[in-house]
């Protein structure tokens, strides 16, 4: 099988298919992520951005293709393998799924407590400066449960980053955040981002987090990539779903009356 | 008719899914506990000395306590019927044989169910709907490793010696018995009782024992995992393996003892 590598591709999909049952939600997916750039994956719910991203760290196996990541096929990986790779990989997901029975200091040493030898002090040091870098310094011994949304979604960034990881990859970091929150987080990606020369990878909904953050985007809907560019290319695309959702307009709804009293009456044919 | 059928076939589906499911989890356990140590990946001692504080030494009082009381139970319906056959004196040995062949492995797994196997589900569980369970895995640690190797090591070692616990209280309970009412002193009670143990006695109880704990160890971390939807799912799952594993341990106990029964007449 023929490495799709090229210049600088950190992460390669290739003819990607995901299904729940005999429910399709990812059809056909191809997808190129350079390396150093961030790239978000734009779509609405449902849409299937989620699943894409759990598949490409391995949380879901796609029923068919490849993800090849930096050069290497996880779909065919042992788990050990995939284990190695993943200390290179840093998830931030949207629930932040911090562990709840551990500070926020343990959450962040955690990864580092496991996969190094390190001293106990210097990974405490380590700690403190992941913290202090999403804005979080002093609030170590803190439990989850003692902050709030906003700054356990930064917690759960600095767990991400506690590896130096190769590769970020963030899962809807403005849900459920007020906008001021929210705008908060995305500067603090857009500080990482210009800071360390990460990959990003970022799924959204949020417009404006989107054309603030990317390098390149890619628009998918309803399991299908419509559009992969530029947020420039993506500003001035014709395709009609891509205008659709960027001018926030609903779906059209069709009501056919007839088939919606045989509906209401539950009569079939 | 057909509906009969179809539930019948979902049924099976649904229970072939849950033995694969659990088989897998005894498989990849197993495997972290005892081949992973050997390839370099350690224990979790710390994590796992936890676990036994909260699944065993936490238990004691509980288990004693109702260990000294089913004592008591098994003299006085013991007594019962001895009684009529003017052999009263065989209380000492019902209670002894009783209780440790059977009802002290037995007890004490059922209230290691409604503490720990329950606490696994509902644990685990929560992990699970909060996206924890899902960071571990993309942290690059194994959730089978850091969450059920703990536990099940824990019940491992903590189980037989809570059951010994139970063995001794129910024992005494049955002492209680023959000093107020047969007039019997500890010490006459003690030697009889160590007249009519055989060690097979003891050991069967406490090999019962430990297979109860393989049983209460999958099925409440499987339920955990396999939870879905929420507060709710938790709520579903921590009930499922308190009944699921209630309903294993003493059909695990019935076969092993009718291997013991068999196996000691030969």
């Amino acid at each position: 099988m023929q490495v799709p590598a090229g210049d600088g591709v950190v992460i390669s999909i290739r003819d990607l298919v995901t299904r729940f049952g005999s429910r399709e939600i990812l059809k056909d997916i191809n997808l190129d992520i350079r390396y150093g750039e961030t790239f978000v994956i734009l779509g609405g719910s449902g849409s299937g951005k989620s699943t894409l991203l759990r598949n490409i760290v391995g949380l879901e196996p796609p029923a068919r293709g490849q993800i090849w990541i930096q050069g290497r096929d996880i779909t065919r990986m042992t788990e050990d393998e995939f284990d190695e790779l993943r200390k290179k990989i840093g998830m931030a997901f949207q629930s932040s799924a911090l562990f709840n029975s551990m500070t926020i200091g343990d959450n962040v040493a955690l990864p580092l407590r496991e996969h190094t030898d390190l001293e106990d002090s210097t990974i405490q040091i380590m700690t403190r400066i992941k913290l202090e870098q999403v804005g979080l310094s002093g609030f170590e011994s803190f439990m989850p449960s003692q902050l709030s949304g906003g700054m356990r979604k930064r917690a759960g960034i600095a767990r991400a980053l506690a590896m130096d990881p190769e590769i970020l990859i963030f899962d809807e970091p403005s849900a459920g955040l007020d906008p001021i929150v929210a705008a908060g987080i995305d500067s603090l990606i857009l500080k990482l981002k210009q800071a360390f020369h990460m990959t990003i990878v970022l799924v959204t909904h949020e417009l404006t987090s989107a054309f603030l953050l990317a390098d390149r985007m890619a628009m998918l809907d309803r399991g299908r990539i419509l559009f992969v560019g530029t947020p420039g290319e993506m500003r001035g695309s014709a395709i009609p779903r891509v205008r659709q959702f960027l001018d926030r307009q609903a779906d059209r709804e069709h009501v056919d009356v007839e088939q919606y009293l045989k509906i209401l009456t539950r009569e079939s044919g | 008719m057909g509906s009969f059928f179809a539930l019948i076939g979902s049924r099976a589906i649904h229970l072939a899914g849950f033995l694969g499911g659990i088989s897998k989890l005894l498989y990849r356990s197993t495997y972290w506990m005892v081949i992973g140590p050997l390839r370099g990946k350690g224990l979790r001692w710390r994590a796992s000395m936890r676990q036994m504080v909260v699944v065993g030494f936490n238990a004691i009082p509980i288990v004693t306590l109702i260990s000294v009381f089913i004592g008591v139970i098994i003299a006085l319906q013991g007594a019962y019927t001895l009684r009529r056959f003017e052999a009263l004196n065989y209380v000492v040995d019902m209670v002894a044989v009783t209780v440790t062949r059977e009802l002290g492995p037995l007890l004490t797994a059922i209230i290691v169910i409604g503490r720990s196997g329950s606490a696994f589900a509902a644990e685990i569980g929560t992990m699970k709907v909060g996206e924890e369970v899902d960071a571990l895995q993309t942290m690059g640690l194994n959730p089978v490793r850091f969450l059920v190797v703990p536990r099940y090591l824990a019940m491992l070692i903590m189980l037989p010696c809570l059951t010994t616990v139970a063995d001794t209280a129910g024992v005494l309970g049955g002492a209680l018995f023959a000093i107020l009412n047969m007039g019997w002193s500890l010490q006459n009670y003690l030697l009889r009782t160590i007249d009519a143990l055989v060690m097979r006695d003891v050991v069967s109880g406490l090999i019962k024992s430990m297979v109860f704990a393989v049983i209460i160890t999958k099925i409440g971390c499987y339920e955990g995992f396999t939870v879905r939807g929420g507060a709710e799912g938790v709520g579903r799952s921590t009930t499922a393996s308190v009944v699921k594993s209630i309903f294993s341990v003493i059909a695990a106990d019935m076969i092993f003892t009718a291997i013991f029964y068999y196996g000691s007449e030969s």
